[in-house]
């Protein structure tokens, strides 16, 4: 039977395809910097409770053209290194271990999951007793907090390589050195890095504790003396670098990522 | 020349049996294929052909392989198993890598085959920018490459569409023609057994015995021939009927174990 007239199929198929624009992400960040501005200025507010972000930028101005911000920074830049290597590059090894060999496998997962929970910060102490007030404790710490993060997503890295794939090497006769480096590795890769991301963030905490707990420089330290003295802006200062430092590792990994595995 | 013979092979998963006394022998240049219900232990069985699994019982042996041989016993795989992150070069190249090759006789192994199976133009491109039928064929390539002497072929084109397929499977034949490789081509697909094998091997439902051994009523060479269609599609139908029973049978136990 013919219908007497056709009705257009409404459309209902829209929405749930949010889009990312940078503009309008700048625009809310700006936006947002003017309202405190504005909100300061209006309303009075005392800039010992909350500077403006003006007073901000100047302190800040202040701080690394005639303070010594920079070497305050530069400080905890090195412990980060320092530490962030360290625990990268043991997290790494025993990982990469619990991912291929049982003994290994068996006693990381225990050893990992009985000491991943313990927040490192309290450990500090006892790093204070073991390698002295200096950089020793400090870099110790942030490694402490970066090898288990590292260890847990290498590991799930090479457990994440798809089966097949190391069946097919083993199928063409790789040797067992070359199948860790051209399959079990490459594979793992997306992993790793995705952890380098929660560890270079856990480092950066760290640093920032270890140095209000006992430091005299690094920018923890700077962060909570300026509070002592009721500085805000320059306190908050401190905090801009701050994300600034977290910023730009950010960018760094993505830009590794980027290149490294851009066949995903 | 080569030769692969099975001797009672069986195999278990825990509780489960896959496999039970199969026994049977690829001759050279022979290509067998191994047809079956879903489930009956196929792609198990290629696996402990292949040395990549050991089966609970009997054993497999191999022999008569040429001396330039790379790599005797080569499998192509049912997902590919290509390295996402080598272009199409290099993944044919890891299979010839560790091999006492300088690098300019890979090079010239590596061009070889990838004009053989029309991959010549894409030799940078990586995985993820091919088509499913241009990934196999890279399979197929990566294969080639080490000149097997037994071909262990686990149903390399049902990942595929049947368009695809279809090309694919002329290739195939063409590749397989040169050559006196001994093949093992694990499908589910009567098409591709009638069009390519000397010989199917017929697998029962799980656990997987074989039920009967069918030779082609048509040498390889005459397939296309439309003077041996019909008797082609008898024999299709023929083996059909053997495994139309046991793949009934196999999808009812299926559903019979997801139930709770």
């Amino acid at each position: 039977m013919k219908p007497e007239r056709l009705e257009p199929v409404p459309f209902r198929g829209g929405g749930f395809a949010p889009r990312m624009s940078r503009a309008g992400g700048a625009v809310a960040l700006l936006g947002l910097i003017a309202l405190w501005q504005a909100a300061t200025s209006i309303l009075h507010v005392s800039p010992l409770f909350m500077p403006s972000p003006l007073a901000i930028a100047a302190a800040l101005y202040q701080l690394v053209v005639h303070g010594d911000l920079l070497s305050q920074v530069g400080v905890s830049v090195l412990r980060i290194l320092a530490g962030w290597s360290l625990g990268v590059v043991a997290g790494l090894a025993l990982g990469l271990g619990m991912g291929l060999f049982s003994f290994a496998r068996s006693a990381g997962f225990s050893i990992v999951s009985a000491l991943f929970p313990i927040p490192k910060i309290a450990l500090l102490p006892l790093m204070i007793l073991w390698f002295g007030i200096g950089e020793g404790s400090k870099v110790a710490t942030i490694a402490l907090g970066v090898f288990f993060p590292t260890a847990i997503s290498a590991a799930s890295g090479v457990d994440s390589v798809p089966r097949n794939l190391i069946r097919m090497a083993q199928s063409f006769g790789l040797p067992f050195g070359d199948i860790v480096r051209k399959v079990v590795l490459p594979g793992a890769l997306p992993s790793i890095l995705a952890g380098f991301r929660i560890s270079s963030s856990i480092a950066l905490l760290l640093v920032v504790s270890a140095e209000m707990i006992g430091a005299e420089k690094g920018i923890g330290a700077f962060v909570l003396q300026a509070g002592n003295l009721m500085q805000t802006d320059q306190l908050l200062a401190g905090v801009v670098v701050l994300s600034l430092i977290g910023l730009v590792v950010a960018r760094a990994i993505g830009a590794l990522e980027a290149r490294l595995i851009d066949w995903r | 020349m080569a030769e692969i013979a099975l001797d009672g092979v069986s195999h278990r998963f825990g509780a489960l049996d896959v496999l039970v006394d199969v026994s049977f022998s690829v001759g050279a240049g022979e290509i067998a294929a191994i047809v079956g219900p879903s489930g009956c232990g196929k792609s198990t069985l290629l696996s402990i052909a292949g040395g990549l699994l050991q089966p609970s019982a009997g054993s497999v042996r191999a022999g008569g392989f040429p001396a330039a041989s790379l790599n005797p016993l080569t499998f192509v795989f049912q997902d590919f198993a290509l390295l996402p992150w080598r272009d199409v070069a290099g993944n044919v190249a890891l299979a010839l890598e560790h091999r006492a090759l300088s690098p300019h006789e890979t090079k010239t192994i590596v061009a070889d085959v990838l004009a053989r199976t029309g991959l010549s133009d894409f030799a940078a491109a990586l995985p993820k920018q091919l088509s499913g039928g241009m990934r196999q064929r890279v399979g197929l390539a990566r294969a080639l490459a080490v000149r097997p002497a037994v071909l262990l072929m686990d149903e390399p084109l049902s990942a595929l569409d049947s368009q695809t397929r279809d090309l694919l499977m002329d290739d195939l034949s063409r590749l397989l023609e040169d050559g006196d490789m001994s093949v093992l081509y694990v499908t589910h697909n009567l098409d591709e057994a009638v069009r390519l094998a000397d010989r199917a091997i017929v697998f029962s439902r799980r656990p997987g015995r074989i039920r009967a051994i069918s030779q082609a009523p048509v040498p390889r060479a005459k397939r296309r021939d439309p003077a041996h269609a019909e008797t082609l599609a008898r024999w299709r139908a023929d083996l059909w009927d053997m495994i139309r029973g046991e793949a009934a049978e196999a999808e009812r136990e299926t559903v019979a174990e997801r139930a709770p």
